[in-house]
């Protein structure tokens, strides 16, 4: 890669370099402020994954970084350059649109092909890499058809394809797998995630869907109405959500209000030994990590309580239950499949999971 | 759905008024175009005689190649106004969008024959802008060749005709989706090339409808020609006028007729294959 060369890696900072940097980078469209104050580091090679309900303004980080949009605070700089004063057309970064935005005039070698054409790649170099990226996606047989004559998955590959064959050094897609089916999704997914590995391009992933992003990402950026909530990777976001929104964005959570007296955390009828300053606090108890109690006396730092069964959700592998811990005190738990349950049962879980959450 | 008597019923009218005053009218000119006129008197006698005429008298060779040479010219005319016109409406205009585009619409809604003799005022040796060149001394006598001449007739056809140039052009641009101009520039496209190989392309069927109306309609015009176009500036149109007219040979003008109409529908037909060609679903 040239601009690599170009560019001496006179970082002077330790850590591993940044191929993208927001420095406190804010955009209002009229009085509507869109993102708040983002600072965020994307190293070179990463997965991330901008997460977010719709309207969390995740889709705009991702025109900005384009260049289709202009920040009104802040900069970006992407490897000791700063990007968002250079138009769209000058930046090494490649778009996979929503609704993929294939050139309908254009077969679809002509719209893989677009991007080195208008570079103007030599013919012969244009020929090897456009086969190549078809290869990539496995569309070669379709080289010559038309966008429309392709179904939803075949487009989405052509326009992989067609951002991937300019070797950008970012990637951004824009929610790609929203529009198709599950099955064809799920697939999708696995395939992207191979290319990503295999190709060791940065990939900026936008999604409102936090299963994906789990599955994907090496780290997750979860928006909430403008502002960047939590940044962590899929495992630590869900084992420690810093936030009672991310605890309950990120998977299924139990968030217990309650207070801390003396080192015993209280919420309605359950209590258990807890650290820490207290006052009023919220916990976050994921479902899994309540269990029915198979010994007669709670081991130390745990919490066992009595509730009665309200409902029962199979799923295969596992089941939801909602209990009723007295007082409509309703928590979720997920156990692993062992047919009908009825009546009262004793419940256990381990105090450490009951993970302490801002508001 | 709906019985056999109501879809009689609803088609009738329609079929009736095409009938009546389309193809009965064609049909009579095409039977006139074979008959003659002798001593003042049309002979119900079929013959090629007009066609003959037609084609070996050099006059109307002459008028019917000028008349397409204006037409063509106003085309040319209408396209290079209307085009950029509507790409900056439909790309640039912002919030003035709105605004512009009344403004391009409103004129539709005057009279042809105001904005002829409008043209006539404009033009003439005592007209505004021979006035206008005399006060700046850049003329000494009024310019004679502004008024009845070709180029009066295509000034004001262009004026005429480029708001339904313009009109198929904006529609066809407004079609374009947006996250393609934004994928031509992110695959590192300019402006220059993104217009070249992505807006002018999906634009092509507006522009052929366009180019379709200005030609169209200026070949078969009359009235410009007779307002401004003086004797250097006859089109077509007004040789047939005066065959129907003054010069009582009803045959020959229903003859000339006929080729305008082979060639505007030869016209229509080309442009609608190109139109499908260049479409894209």
């Amino acid at each position: 890669m040239s601009a690599a060369a170009a560019n001496p890696q006179h970082q002077l900072s330790a850590e591993p370099e940044a191929l993208l940097e927001f420095r406190g980078v804010g955009k209002r469209f009229g009085a509507r402020e869109v993102l708040k104050n983002i600072s965020l580091n994307i190293a070179s090679g990463e997965f991330l994954t901008l997460l977010g309900e719709s309207g969390s303004g995740k889709t705009t980080v991702l025109r900005l970084v384009a260049g289709f949009e202009q920040p009104t605070a802040g900069e970006i700089w992407m490897r000791g350059q700063r990007l968002d004063t250079l138009p769209p057309y000058k930046r090494r970064v490649n778009t996979v649109f929503q609704h993929y935005a294939l050139f309908p005039h254009l077969s679809v070698r002509e719209n893989v092909a677009y991007g080195l054409r208008v570079q103007k790649t030599s013919a012969t170099e244009i020929g090897g890499r456009v086969d190549e990226a078809l290869r990539m996606v496995k569309m070669q047989e379709f080289a010559a058809s038309r966008p429309s004559k392709l179904s939803g998955g075949q487009q989405q590959r052509v326009a992989l394809a067609r951002a991937l064959v300019n070797r950008p050094l970012l990637l951004l897609l824009d929610e790609p797998l929203s529009a198709l089916d599950a099955n064809l999704r799920k697939q999708m997914q696995s395939e992207l995630k191979a290319l990503q590995r295999e190709l060791g391009i940065t990939f900026l992933f936008v999604t409102h869907d936090q299963e994906e992003a789990m599955a994907l990402s090496d780290r997750i950026a979860l928006l909430r109405d403008g502002a960047l909530e939590q940044v962590a990777s899929p495992r630590e976001i869900y084992a420690h959500p810093s936030t009672a929104y991310t605890a309950q964005f990120i998977g299924q959570t139990n968030l217990l209000r309650g207070e801390i007296l003396n080192g015993t955390a209280r919420c309605g009828a359950l209590q258990w030994p807890a650290g820490g300053p207290g006052g009023a606090v919220i916990f976050s108890l994921r479902p899994e990590d309540i269990r029915l109690a198979s010994d007669a006396v709670a081991p130390p730092g745990t919490a066992r309580f009595r509730a009665a069964l309200q409902q029962q959700f199979f799923s295969g592998a596992s089941e939801l239950l909602e209990v009723n811990c007295g007082g409509g005190q309703l928590l979720r738990v997920r156990i692993s499949a062992r047919g009908p349950l009825s009546g009262e049962h004793e419940f256990v879980f381990s105090a450490a999971d009951a993970i302490r959450v801002e508001e | 759905m709906y019985s056999r008597a109501y879809k009689t019923l609803v088609s009738l009218p329609p079929l009736l008024w095409v009938g009546l005053f389309l193809l009965l009218p064609y049909a009579l000119m095409f039977a006139h175009s074979f008959w003659v006129v002798h001593d003042g008197v049309l002979v119900h006698q079929w013959n090629l005689h007009n066609y003959l005429t037609l084609f070996s008298k050099p006059v109307y060779v002459e008028v019917l190649l000028r008349t397409m040479r204006i037409a063509a010219s106003v085309t040319l005319c209408s396209l290079l106004l209307g085009y950029p016109l509507a790409y900056y409406l439909s790309f640039h205009a912002g919030s003035r969008k709105e605004l512009l585009y009344q403004l391009v619409i409103v004129p539709l809604w005057v009279s042809y024959l105001v904005r002829g003799y409008a043209w006539k005022t404009i033009l003439g040796s005592e007209g505004i802008l021979n006035g206008f060149l005399q006060y700046l001394h850049l003329t000494h006598g009024p310019v004679a060749f502004l008024l009845y001449s070709p180029f009066a007739v295509v000034l004001m056809l262009t004026h005429i005709y480029t708001p339904f140039v313009f009109l198929p052009i904006y529609a066809a641009l407004e079609h374009i989706p947006r996250p393609l101009v934004e994928a031509s520039h992110d695959l590192g496209a300019g402006s220059v090339q993104t217009f070249l190989r992505v807006i002018l392309p999906l634009s092509i069927p507006g522009l052929l409808a366009g180019a379709t109306f200005a030609f169209v309609l200026s070949l078969g015009d009359f009235l410009a020609p007779l307002l401004v176009g003086g004797a250097s500036g006859t089109m077509i149109a007004n040789v047939v006028q005066s065959l129907f007219g003054a010069a009582f040979d009803w045959p020959l003008g229903a003859a000339i007729s006929v080729c305008i109409l082979i060639i505007t529908i030869s016209l229509l037909f080309l442009s609608e294959r190109l139109e499908k060609r260049w479409s894209f679903k």
